[in-house]
């Protein structure tokens, strides 16, 4: 930091651009894009104001004076910017040299006369007043308080068009002390004892265990993920090329085989890909269990349908798989059967819940490693093919044609509509 | 002879116990009441016993959140960094803005996608929603809100539809058509009522519930059709800002972040709340669930991301840098959970190594705080709208 000569007046504690670019390299070990960006930012918010041209606030890393705003101004003091105060500042600048406001400033000027043209008097005394005092100083010093205040104004009452950095959210104002928070009643503490008696019984697992379970899940899933791996035949959004939408559509024939390993990851996965549930209904089918998976679909239809159909979809459900001598009748052990049972005099969303568990560990725990052991899963995992990378462009300027997808919203309607199923769209690739 | 002879003696029957005894006046909220003497005294100690529950109850309850803190802290064996040294680092990553979606006339303050992993509608502050092919970069539809702010939208998982809303305190489900002749409001459908604005909503499995989030410090579940509240969660201190639902086998919950630093997660059946943590300093901005179900990520004004894991029951990791200064706006994981995708009030989007705890990348571009950010279903790109008009998917 050094003594800038601005024009012939000397302003000590000024840095140039530059070295404000320099200094937030070095101090969080960034790269100078960041810096410069960072740099940028703060100079918006008005931290860091320009000596010359202060009417534009923005970072240029040459040899441009800067300095540091004082503390009075800053914008993390939150005082609000009162109209009063902006009078009086516009009056000096009008006072000082007739006709340096701006027309923003002009139109703020006369629509402050008007709004407290009581306090008028007042205004021009304190803008004069002000003025005088700023005489006794140093002309250094005057130049230097002119532009603090000039950038806390660019600030706070931004010129028509330039975007305010004090802009917030509605409902979260500017000012965390005028926040009104809810009462805290005895009922809100009541609730919160009530929560920690209840947490402090719970089991918790050690933080190895769990922390050993993101390393093998993000090891486990790490090629399948197209951002950090990237994706056969290619990401559609670099090469312009959907071709890997097409071979990895909800139903396809032939699916890749990265999708029939992800089948053996977890039972969660088999069921939420149409077409693995599809081959999973095939493997219960040879070993007449196929009703469970019926089931688990019906209970699921139930619990994210609408709320007028829950009477309807719940006797369905008893007529088809739980009524004795029922079509589809499952299995499920006794004391959960009678719990179910009793539940359905007064059926609502949650009342098969209790089978819907029972009967998805069931498929978990014993049909589902039997499928990953199978003949026909394996057979899938061997025919499944890994697409070819697509060759890049000889030309890489000249953009393949983006084809267009027929809308989800186009397609008619599925007969029974599947709780993880999704829109058969990004086909359309002529 | 004291003032006590001014008192009208009367006899009869007390107004809450009903014995046959002296009565005396009492007041009870401006309502004149006969009470013998044995429950007026009764009456007069319970005013007093509120006010010293209030406080006897307040420290009561920071006492047991102290011991549940010694609680959680037994299991801590071990830090994520520490484990995850073994780990290979990721190598260079070179990520670009690959669409830039522009028509919205004013700052860009939510989007989703649309299952077919293409599709994204996006909400503005002029009240404009807008449904559109991000890969072409067609608009297919555009709905104008009543209300400016819309700060929630979300898109139905059949793609047949979308929700929105915002100052209007409510969630509205607008179903897409193509028909010309057709007026999209037209068909709209007001399905979710708050008393302060909205400013999160998520449909469950089906197009048949929404979850929504509201300034009013509540969350709630909704039949879409009837518009029937299903389910409300109380619990949050200050406005809630943001939700997001479980990726777990049962899928009955969800969790949610707001302005009183605590992030809750709530079982839908029950309305009750499962777990609280409160390690943030400031605004919740963002939560979103790791791919696994089994830890969530945290986005807040205090410029932290944070890792919360369920099982442990604890904060296990903060994604943090001295030169972030500025609150984070919005968060999503990559499909692996590898990569944590952050966007900031600075304009600028960091990259975060999950396992690892550094940041991998900065992505410059925006000219605006980023106000939401979302990772496409099958993991190839994201996409993160910005106050600077546009939405930008990067890949």
């Amino acid at each position: 930091m050094r003594s800038q000569r601005l024009l012939v007046t000397v302003i000590p504690h000024a840095v140039t651009g530059g070295d404000v670019v320099q200094w937030l390299t070095q101090k969080f070990c960034i790269s100078e894009e960041e810096a410069r960006h960072l740099g940028a930012v703060l100079v918006q918010h008005g931290y860091i104001y320009p000596l010359r041209d202060p009417r534009s606030l923005v970072l240029r890393p040459d040899e441009t004076p800067y300095r540091f705003q004082t503390p009075y101004f800053w914008t993390s003091t939150l005082w609000p910017a009162a109209e009063l105060d902006y009078a009086i500042y516009l009056a000096k600048k009008n006072i000082r040299k007739q006709g340096t406001l701006v027309d923003y400033e002009k139109e703020c000027y006369d629509r402050l006369h008007t709004k407290i043209n009581h306090a008028w008097d007042l205004v021009l005394m304190q803008a004069r007043e002000q003025l005088r005092a700023a005489k006794q100083r140093r002309k250094g010093d005057r130049l230097v308080i002119a532009c603090q205040e000039q950038t806390y104004w660019l600030v706070n009452r931004p010129p028509p068009g330039a975007p305010s950095v004090l802009e917030q959210s509605p409902g979260r104002g500017s000012c965390a002390a005028s926040r009104v928070h809810m009462t805290k009643r005895a009922d809100f503490y009541k609730q919160e004892i009530e929560y920690c008696r209840r947490a402090l019984g719970r089991t918790r697992v050690k933080s190895s265990v769990c922390l050993e379970a993101y390393l093998s899940f993000c090891g486990q899933r790490g090629p399948h993920d197209p951002l950090v791996s990237g994706c056969l035949p290619s990401n559609p959004w670099i090469s312009d090329d959907a071709a890997y939408w097409v071979m990895n559509a909800p139903t396809v024939v032939a699916p890749t085989k990265l999708r029939v390993e992800r089948w053996g990851f977890s039972f969660r996965e088999l069921l939420e890909d149409p077409v693995g549930r599809a081959h999973f209904m095939d493997f219960l089918g040879k070993e007449f269990s196929g009703e469970n998976l019926s089931f688990w679909e019906a209970c699921e239809e139930l619990r994210y349908g609408a709320q007028a159909q829950v009477p309807t979809l719940v006797d369905a459900v008893y007529q088809q798989f739980l009524a004795p001598g029922a079509a589809r009748w499952v299995n499920i052990d006794s004391r959960t059967m009678e719990r179910t049972l009793e539940g359905l005099r007064q059926p609502h969303r949650y009342v098969l819940d209790d089978a819907q568990l029972h009967i998805y560990m069931l498929m978990k725990k014993d049909s589902y490693p039997r499928f990953l052991k199978s003949d026909m899963y394996k057979g899938l995992l061997a025919e499944a093919g890994i697409p070819l990378e697509t060759k890049k462009r000889v030309f890489p300027f000249s953009r393949r044609p983006r084809h267009s997808s027929p809308s989800p919203a186009l397609l008619p309607t599925p007969v029974e509509p599947t709780a993880a199923g999704g829109p058969g769209g990004g086909d359309g690739v002529a | 002879m004291c003032d006590q002879t001014f008192l009208a003696n009367v006899f009869g029957s007390c107004d809450k116990c009903f014995k046959q005894r002296a009565l005396r006046p009492v007041f009870k909220k401006s309502q004149q009441l006969s009470y013998c003497s044995t429950c007026a005294e009764i009456m007069a100690t319970e005013a007093l016993h509120e006010n010293e529950t209030l406080a006897s109850l307040k420290s009561e309850a920071e006492s047991l959140k102290g011991k549940l803190e010694e609680e959680r802290a037994k299991l801590h064996d071990v830090e994520l960094h520490q484990v995850a040294e073994r780990v290979e680092a990721l190598g260079q990553f070179v990520m670009k803005t690959r669409r830039t979606l522009k028509g919205h006339g004013n700052k860009v303050l939510c989007m989703d996608w649309c299952k077919d992993k293409r599709r994204i509608v996006s909400s503005s502050q002029d009240g404009k929603v807008i449904v559109w092919d991000s890969f072409t970069t067609n608009k297919e539809h555009a709905v104008t809100m009543p209300c400016t702010w819309v700060m929630a939208c979300a898109y139905a998982p059949s793609g047949c539809a979308i929700a929105c809303g915002g100052l209007d305190n409510k969630c509205s489900v607008y179903p897409l058509t193509f028909d010309k002749n057709e007026n999209m409001a037209a068909k709209k459908k007001s399905v979710a009522m708050h008393t302060n604005y909205l400013s999160a909503c998520s449909f469950t499995n089906s197009d048949m519930q929404i979850l929504t989030a509201s300034g009013d410090g509540t969350c709630a579940l909704w039949d879409v059709e009837s518009g029937q509240l299903l389910q409300s969660f109380h619990g949050h201190g200050a406005d809630v800002l943001c939700l997001d639902l479980a990726p777990s086998e049962t899928g009955n919950t969800f969790v949610s972040g707001g302005c009183d630093k605590k992030a809750m997660v709530w079982d839908m059946r029950s309305g009750q709340c499962v777990q609280a943590f409160e390690t943030h300093e400031s605004d919740i901005n963002s939560v979103r669930y790791y791919p696994s179900g089994d830890a969530f990520a945290s986005g807040s004004d205090d410029a932290t991301c944070r890792l919360y894991d369920l099982r442990a029951d604890r904060e296990v990791a903060i994604y943090s840098k001295e030169s972030i200064i500025f609150g984070a706006s919005s968060v999503d994981f990559s499909l692996s959970g590898r990569l944590l995708f952050a966007g900031y009030n600075d304009y600028t989007i960091n990259v975060w190594d999950v396992l690892k705890g550094s940041r991998v990348s900065i992505l410059f571009g925006h000219e605006n705080r980023v106000s939401t950010l979302r990772v496409s279903p099958d993991g190839t790109a994201f996409c993160s709208g910005s106050w600077d008009h546009t939405l930008r998917v990067w890949a």
